[in-house]
């Protein structure tokens, strides 16, 4: 009995129990991260592509996607093909019982064809047709042949977009003015003046933009000509123009090496690419962009704000019931559902405040809104709102941590009251100033909900920063990494297919995440160090 | 006593309801170390922080009576907080060096006063320095964190601090209470030194330490200020009972 009670006073069973507590944590953590960087890591992998023979005399061709317990024969399992082709079959995946398969093996001329419309194509290459010959896969270099024609044809496509973004922004100063006239003719203004200024700038828009077109044309016609023409898997041929088509491999024949760097490539398009395919393909860079911003936004915005209302409730307010009140209320606020601020954001920030800017600045485009809908600029102050409280808190406990002794020396040296607090008490409370900016960081960057309704879209045509003045859009729409998950992964029509590209965008969204705090964590080093080694 | 750097005349401070000090007549001889004795709680570090007003920022404070400072009233219109505390450092009982260099540090006073010419603050910085005793210590490393120093270290350069304004009253309250015997005997030799050229009022626990450096010395006790008079004559011949009980350590 006594023992026990020794060993209960000890602390032993106690030690063992926080340890515990500790190795859970770890573990969930450990986990998650484990799952998700597995999932992620294998998703942009080459797999071998495989052609079944089936009992019925049918053949499929594609990769292995995963397997599982056949439902109707116990003990067998199943596998689930990705065949692609949707143009051709809209079914993106097809379950095959093993007990259905007969033959099974790997097609060292089987192809896969990422594209730019309708997902990836599986076949076996057959023949180049090109603007003036055609290469036979039997007797010629296909493979050699075909990667001159890629890389020709995406060079194409891409003039082609930039002569096409040309010639489209020739149009805006016509669309501009046809806007004016529309507002003009709302308020019952006359026209005459405005139609004249619009006759002329279609005049001057046609005289530069008729050479380009016709370029345009023939750049077109370019296109259309080179296709590779593929057997797939039920013996029919089909022509894929190279126009459609972003990388062709032959990824059975491929060496450790090729399959590396196109893995390595594959991942320079996730990061560094735009979206396709309803962003179940491509890239997510305008989301890890968007993201970005908003947090960098959110910061510039809460910090001081936060920082100047915690200076006043602790170092100006006298501490009375209306001080008691604002600190309840702030510990309140920090646990409103999110989506609440979502909610406030719109109808404050997008609608009363938006909706009055427009009608001050932007009046001559009305009914279209320009900051009375969602922007990044209102997505960053709803999280800026939903932050305040993680900042005040934390810069209030910064100023309690100032010594009454520091204070008064600074007093007894002469200081006012104000260069009393910016001199010393400041830089001693920024440790605690930062900490808080880095916990609204970390929550600001993790949140979706109010996004939604302040700003965050699926597919925002353009970036908010641009290379011509303005420079920066506050009031454009964005996306995010957060809602892309969302959006990707469980409001796609194509939900199996994109599985790997949502794990691979939480991946990045952990590591923007992990980057952005370690910046804010090496931001507040450096500042101690200056801070405390300044010269004056 | 002719022409005294401080003076109270009938001084009477409180907090609330309550009075700390009743009707304290003292005056401190200019170039000289006073020091101001007493037990615990009997008001001499309140005494002490009336000369540079700073009770004035503790709640419920009020005061009845004269502070001078060369003849002049603390509480002059014309004499604002902040000048007149140029004129007077103070120096607390613990080190309180603010998270900046050594250099910007000593500086602070002269800074926020606008001095901005970078030859004047570098004099500046050496006098103050060495008035302190703790140049040659230091002067390889001016941008150094000042939170790097040892304690004793730490409290010279509190001293520098509030010499650099080049006060002509040094207040000092327990300055040596959370330091060892080493250092305590440097901060001394230091006062010492600088008592050549500034009035130095000390408020001390240790009556060795008044017994060694000041040349006067005052004993509080309850607020009320029994005995003033040169630390030699007092601390041999006290007139008062009360005094000769707190010397020979009869309570305290």
């Amino acid at each position: 009995m006594s023992a026990l009670r020794g060993w209960l006073a000890e602390g032993v069973p106690q030690r063992w129990l926080t340890a515990a507590a500790v190795l859970l944590a770890l573990g969930m953590i450990g986990g998650l991260i484990v799952l998700v960087v597995q999932v992620s890591a294998s998703a942009f992998w080459p797999r071998e592509i495989v052609e079944l023979q089936l009992g019925d005399g049918s053949r499929l061709l594609g990769e292995e996607a995963g397997r599982s317990d056949d439902p109707r024969s116990p003990g067998r399992e199943r596998v689930r093909m990705k065949i692609g082709n949707r143009d051709l079959d809209p079914a993106d995946f097809r379950w095959v019982r093993d007990s259905e398969v007969t033959a099974r093996r790997v097609p060292a001329d089987a192809w896969l064809l990422e594209r730019r419309e309708y997902g990836p194509f599986y076949g076996y290459a057959r023949r180049l047709v090109l603007a003036d010959r055609a290469v036979e896969a039997a007797t010629d270099d296909l493979g050699g042949e075909l990667a001159r024609a890629l890389e020709e044809s995406i060079a194409l496509v891409r003039a082609e977009r930039k002569l096409f973004t040309r010639v489209a922004a020739l149009h805006e100063p016509v669309v501009e003015l046809d806007t004016l006239i529309a507002s003009a003719r709302g308020r019952g203004d006359p026209t005459l003046e405005l139609e004249a200024r619009r006759e002329a700038a279609a005049r001057r828009e046609r005289e530069v933009s008729t050479p380009l077109l016709v370029e345009l044309a023939a750049l077109r016609g370019r296109l259309e000509q080179g296709a590779l023409e593929l057997e797939v898997a039920d013996g029919s041929l089909h022509a894929v123009p190279l126009a459609k088509i972003v990388r062709a491999i032959p990824v059975n024949r491929l060496s450790t090496g090729g399959r590396l760097a196109l893995y390595a490539s594959r991942w320079a398009e996730f990061i560094g690419g735009e979206p396709r395919e309803s962003n179940t393909e491509g890239g997510i860079f305008p989301a890890i962009f968007g993201t970005a911003l908003m947090v960098m936004l959110m910061t510039l915005i809460v910090v001081p704000f936060g920082v100047v209302t915690a200076v006043y409730l602790n170092e100006y307010a006298r501490d009375n019931l209306f001080t008691k009140a604002i600190r309840l209320a702030l510990a309140n606020l920090a646990g409103v559902p999110s989506i609440v601020f979502g909610a406030f954001g719109l109808a404050f920030f997008v609608w009363t405040l938006g909706g009055a800017i427009d009608r001050l600045l932007f009046s001559d485009s009305l009914p279209t809104p320009t900051f009375g809908t969602g922007g990044i600029l209102w997505a960053s102050l709803t999280l800026a709102l939903l932050t305040v409280p993680v900042v005040v808190v934390a810069t209030e406990e910064g100023l309690q941590s100032v010594p009454q002794a520091v204070r008064d020396g600074a007093r007894a040296l002469g200081a006012t009251r104000w260069q009393t607090l910016h001199r010393v008490v400041l830089p001693y409370a920024l440790p605690g100033i930062l900490t808080g900016a880095i916990l609204a960081v970390a929550r600001g960057a993790g949140e979706v909900a109010p996004l939604m309704l302040t700003g965050v879209v699926k597919l925002a045509p353009d970036l908010a920063v641009s290379l011509e003045p303005p420079f920066l859009h506050l009031e454009r729409k964005f996306m995010h990494l957060g809602f892309h998950i969302y959006d990707v992964g469980f409001q796609s029509p194509n939900v199996e297919a994109a599985k790997p590209m949502v794990y691979a965008t939480v991946l990045v969204l952990l590591v923007l995440v992990v980057v952005l705090n370690l910046a804010a964590i090496a931001l507040r080093n450096r500042l101690r160090r200056t801070l405390r080694s300044s010269a004056v | 006593m002719n022409d005294p750097a401080l003076q109270t005349r009938g001084l009477v401070v409180g907090f609330g309801g309550t009075e700390v000090l009743k009707r304290i007549e003292l005056a401190v001889p200019r170039r000289q170390i006073t020091a101001l004795v007493g037990p615990s709680g009997c008001g001499k570090s309140t005494l002490l922080r009336c000369f540079n007003r700073m009770n004035d920022h503790l709640a419920g404070f009020f005061h009845r009576g004269d502070v001078l400072i060369g003849g002049r009233d603390v509480y002059d219109a014309g004499w604002p907080l902040e000048s007149l505390r140029f004129e007077v450092g103070m120096v607390f009982q613990k080190a309180n060096p603010f998270p900046l260099s050594i250099r910007d540090n000593v500086l602070f006073g002269p800074t926020i006063a606008g001095v901005g010419q970078r030859s004047v603050l570098d004099e500046i910085l050496e006098r103050s320095l060495r008035g302190a005793q703790l140049w040659d210590e230091v002067k390889d490393r001016v941008g150094a964190s000042a939170l790097e120093l040892s304690g004793g270290q730490q409290q010279r350069l509190c001293i520098a601090r509030a010499l650099a304004s080049s006060p002509e009253i040094l207040l000092l309250d327990e300055p040596a209470s959370a330091l060892d015997p080493i250092a305590t005997a440097k901060l001394e030799e230091t006062l010492v030194e600088l008592a050549a050229e500034v009035t130095v009022l000390l408020v001390t626990h240790n009556m060795q330490q008044a017994g060694r450096i000041a040349h006067r010395t005052a004993f509080l006790y309850l607020g009320e200020l029994v005995e003033e008079g040169e630390t030699t004559t007092m601390f041999n011949r006290p007139k008062e009972k009360l005094t000769e009980d707190y010397l020979t350590g009869r309570f305290g």
